[in-house]
């Protein structure tokens, strides 16, 4: 395909706009059963995550006593059935649905950690509606499950797809179920006005890529990738139509990362929503849109990079110097967290600007330990945050070591991870990324994002010796279930182990490197 | 020390240095699961002394016939990056492995009883900081080096703000941020250099690499901002009197007898070998430095009330003896240069000690409030001015020995900083007579003096191994100028480029 004529791409065109409908018709003239079932097969663990929400979804229909460890257990039991299929399917690397869908080691490293990132929610998620009490109303549990399992499904076909149709279905799929995610609590301002913020930016910004992915179509006459990719070569990539495209969409995207200017929904939907969609957010929907970039500006449509790389750079800078910054000044955990997820965010679109495959494994490998500490942090918050309605100022943290010594361990371990800190893996990962920068020539670059960064090592370090000095917060009756420990322990064993074995995790990444990159 | 026989034994049975780097580290994780607070304390001693013990057998098999690294360890660690975890000490390291391992027991001795909250906490602290400071004197990887480097932060930072004085926060802040945005700035020459070194992070393999002249400027700078903060040489010393006046004893005597040395480490292990055209580019900047240093960090000591603040501010100005000694590019100054590291940690390291045997009793460090220490408890006032003489420099102290051979290495290359280094001597003097006149002699002030106690034995353990030293090497220093000397004309060869 990369040799197809200009006149030829309107063939493609023709398959693979609607293909659903292409499918069914191609079905009804000559049933092509193996390349179905093979369709099929390649994207079982889609498919495995749908029945799960179902199954979710009616199962709370039927009371149960105990439904909310039932629900919980059946959506794990999926992610984790799915997470081996997966697995299963990473040594046959193969595109399906007529070159829509692609599976190769890239998405499978992707996923698993959208497995991780879900699965660890999950696992947190049943000590917080105990802790707020919403767990007796019943009725919310199998929407929350099956939503969470929806929004994961929308995350893997994002990783997955090599069509730009499909992407933006896997993009609302997930954007709609976490906006939904975020008002969970019905009874709370807070919450809803999250879920109300968030649903109008995040519709404004989906519009923007939509517009964006239309004069794609319009300029190469197809929305595949590769399709598309051989189209632009023929392209002058001066023309103003493709720079207002190619930003377009790139600013969609960006906006589901929170980068700045495109931040603004942040702070206040991290606040709003409950505990552990924020982890979620910070961590499956970032993930999935960072495999989306990746997959669109450094791999399939990486001949785009003049046109971006300049702005990109302005705005990886500009996210970390207002993410660093303001969080110093934020009093409620989650905001700060909001602002450090901005800033760390700003850190990986650094990787995009490095570029090569250097580039692209430290932002894979960054985007893995992300989500052990981020989720880790968040685990702590939820123990430590009682009453959901006070919000959750940094004084939680206050003399948690005098009645907890272990859990002050572990936040010193996330802790010192978002900040950066050897030997666990955030200094890993960042380390990483500033070599791939340097490979690059970008050494100025390098320098602004560590002095940002040590910047950024203020707000974490400060909320240590609130855990150390200060006499205790109202913490005395922190209730740790077995679920919460195993976050706990997954989340820490995996900011250790990332750093101080990264030898294991880079040759798992390696090997899901997609074979001739340009 | 007559080790060429086993030494190659040695390599091939036992991984000598990660025992004693990581003997005291596993000891950390079992802490937690002692009960009593005097079998904690017992414990770290035990392991600490065990330390020391290891370390001090090093010494003694050490093969100062040569310069090559020795006890060389090498194992994969990020293939893929190039990262190996690559351990060997040569003459200067295994010095101060000995100083530090040194230091580690005795510090928990000094916190026997002025630690009493969270003791287990604190002792982990102890531990853990001990096996890092021991793995950044083993490394030869640049990146192990660093992980080991910016993780003793960590353990630091929590000794100042937990256990340390009224503003401790605030200088355990200042502490932790100057030295992190110093060592990221370091990252990123260490990250430059690899690159331009063949993409490797074996401290050896970048030593033999040769970098264009304008590559190794900005290196260098790079460097220079970490290791000047660690120094710490003026201008980025302002965080240094905070730390100390705030942390507990046993944390400024780390900070003064081994971090501080850190930076000066650096420059010896990559600065000089590694840029030597930029560190002679860089030298007159340097030495320059320097001279402000001795005789600022002496004026400002000169002015202080406050006992530990002044005994910071003499660290600035001794710290600058070495960094003047270390860019003479000379074999006198080098070899003072490092012997004032080794007496610097001993002897400030003593004093730090001692200022806070007297806090325990006293709860003060107020200066003029002192007096007549010396009729009230006269073993403590003769340690305590003995020590003071050695940081004077005093002939038949080991500061002496240091200084005199800096300033010998300085005359000649740049005789105004010797002059700086002259005066800062004299200022030395100055304020550390007036220590012992204000603290020791004249009438009893204090409130409670009566009542106080003279030295006991575990502080006499404590006091007496340091004491060894400063007469050791104040009338001998012979065996120690001889284990330094093949690996420092070794650093000259490389820094100068010719065979000495």
């Amino acid at each position: 395909m990369s040799t197809t004529p200009a006149n030829t791409t309107t063939a493609i065109e023709l398959t693979t706009i609607g293909s659903t409908a292409d499918l069914v018709n191609t079905d009804i003239t000559r049933i092509d059963t193996a390349a179905i079932s093979q369709s099929v097969l390649a994207s079982g663990p889609e498919i495995i995550i749908i029945i799960g929400a179902c199954v979710a979804l009616m199962l709370s229909l039927v009371p149960h006593p105990r439904q909310d460890p039932l629900l919980a257990g059946v959506s794990v039991f999926m992610i984790v059935l799915a997470a081996g299929m997966s697995y299963g399917l990473a040594d046959y690397p193969q595109t399906a649905y007529a070159g829509m869908f692609m599976v190769d080691g890239f998405s499978t490293y992707l996923k698993m950690i959208l497995y991780l990132g879900t699965t660890l929610t999950v696992l947190m998620s049943g000590r917080y509606f105990h802790n707020n009490r919403l767990g007796k109303e019943g009725v919310f549990q199998g929407e929350y499950y099956a939503l969470l399992l929806f929004a994961l499904l929308g995350g893997m076909i994002m990783v997955s797809s090599t069509d730009l149709l499909l992407i933006y279905v896997g993009l609302e799929l997930q954007a709609l179920s976490i906006y939904v995610l975020t008002g969970f609590l019905k009874t709370d301002v807070r919450s809803n006005e999250a879920s109300l913020k968030y649903i109008i930016l995040g519709a404004f910004s989906s519009a923007i890529l939509l517009y964006g992915m239309s004069l794609f179509y319009g300029l190469t006459g197809t929305t595949n990738l590769n399709g598309m990719a051989a189209a632009l070569s023929t392209l002058d990539l001066s023309d103003p139509m493709l720079v207002l495209a190619t930003l377009f969409m790139l600013v969609g995207l960006l906006f589901k990362v929170g980068a700045v200017p495109f931040h603004m929904w942040v702070p206040d939907v991290y606040e709003g929503a409950p505990s552990p969609i924020t982890a979620y957010m910070s961590v499956v929907p970032k993930t999935a849109a960072f495999a989306v970039i990746i997959r669109l500006f450094m791999q399939d449509l990486s001949i785009l990079q003049p046109i971006w790389i300049l702005n990109m750079t302005g705005i990886a800078v500009l996210t970390m110097t207002v993410g660093s910054f303001v969080a110093l000044v934020q009093h409620n955990i989650k905001r700060m967290l909001a602002y450090s997820s901005i800033a760390h965010a700003g850190f990986l679109l650094l990787g995009l600007v490095a570029g090569g495959e250097n580039g692209m494994a430290s932002i894979l490998f960054y985007l893995l330990v992300y989500t052990f500490m981020t989720v880790g942090i968040f685990a702590i918050i939820i123990l430590l945050n009682k009453d959901v309605t006070a919000g959750a100022p940094i004084e939680d943290f206050s003399g948690l070591a005098k009645n907890h010594p272990g859990l002050a361990i572990m936040s010193l371990i996330f802790l010192f991870s978002l900040a950066g800190i050897p030997p666990t893996g955030g200094f890993f990962a960042k380390f990483y990324l500033l070599a791939a920068l340097i490979d690059e020539g970008h050494v100025v670059l390098a320098v602004i994002a560590v002095l940002l960064s040590a910047v950024a090592a203020w707000f974490y370090i400060r909320i240590i010796m609130l855990i150390y000095v200060q006499p205790p917060a109202q913490q005395t009756d922190i209730q740790l279930n077995l679920p919460i420990r195993a976050v706990l322990l997954i989340a820490t064993i995996g900011t250790l182990m990332t750093g101080l074995l990264p030898a294991w995790f880079l040759d798992f990444i390696a090997n899901s490197m997609p074979l001739g990159l340009g | 020390m007559t080790g060429s026989l086993m030494t190659p034994l040695l390599i091939e049975n036992v991984p000598i240095l990660s025992i004693l780097i990581f003997l005291p580290a596993i000891a950390a994780l079992l802490v937690p699961f002692l009960s009593g607070n005097n079998t904690v304390r017992w414990f770290t001693f035990t392991v600490l002394f065990i330390d020391f013990l290891i370390a001090t057998w090093l010494l003694v098999i050490f093969d100062n016939s040569t310069a090559q690294m020795q006890f060389m360890e090498s194992k994969a660690w990020v293939p893929s990056l190039g990262i190996t975890y690559k351990l060997g000490i040569d003459g200067i390291s295994v010095l101060f492995l000995f100083l530090t391992s040194l230091l580690g027991w005795i510090c928990v001795l000094a916190s026997w009883n002025a630690i009493a909250k969270r003791l287990k906490e604190f002792m982990i602290c102890l531990l853990v900081i001990q096996s890092l400071m021991l793995g950044v004197f083993c490394a030869l990887d640049l990146l192990l080096f660093y992980v080991f480097w910016e993780a003793m932060l960590v353990p630091m930072y929590l000794i100042i703000g937990i256990w340390g004085g009224e503003d401790r926060i605030y200088a355990a802040f200042k502490f932790f941020l100057y030295t992190l945005a110093g060592s990221l700035i370091f990252l990123v020459g260490i990250l430059v250099l690899y690159f331009a070194g063949g993409r490797t992070f074996d401290i050896l393999a970048l030593m033999d690499a040769s970098y264009d002249a304008d590559l190794q400027r900005w290196v260098f700078i790079s460097f220079l901002i970490a290791f000047a903060v660690k120094v710490p040489m003026v201008p980025v010393h302002t965080w240094l009197p905070d730390a100390h006046v705030q942390a507990p004893t046993a944390g400024s005597i780390i900070l003064a007898g081994v971090l501080l040395k850190m930076g000066a480490y650096g420059f010896i292990r990559f600065s000089l070998p590694m840029l030597p055209d930029a560190s002679h580019y860089f030298a007159p900047l340097m030495q320059g430095l320097s001279a402000v240093a001795i005789v600022y960090g002496g004026f400002l000591a000169l002015a202080q009330q406050d006992i530990k603040k002044l005994i910071a501010y003499s660290s600035i100005s001794h710290m600058g003896f070495i960094t003047l000694g270390l860019f003479t590019f000379t074999i006198n100054g080098t070899t003072g240069a490092v012997i004032q590291m080794f007496n610097h940690g001993i002897s400030t390291g003593a004093l730090f000690l001692f200022i806070g045997l007297v806090y325990e009793r006293t709860h003060s460090r107020d200066i003029p409030a002192y007096g007549g220490l010396l009729k009230a408890v006269p073993f403590y006032g003769i340690f305590f001015a003995l020590f003071l003489l050695s940081s004077m420099a005093v002939p038949g102290t080991n500061g002496f020995i240091g200084e005199i051979l800096v300033l010998s290495g300085t005359f000649g290359v740049n005789n105004w900083a010797a002059t700086a280094g002259v005066l800062g001597a004299l200022l030395g003097a100055a304020y550390l007579l007036g220590i012992y006149r204000q603290i020791l002699l004249g009438p009893i002030k204090i409130p409670g003096a009566a009542k106080m106690w003279d030295l006991n034995k575990r502080e006499l353990c404590c006091a007496l191994p340091l004491l060894i030293f400063v007469f050791w090497l104040g009338f001998y220093p012979k065996p120690f100028l001889s284990i330094l000397q093949p690996t420092l004309k070794h650093l000259l060869e490389q820094t100068l480029g010719v065979s000495l």
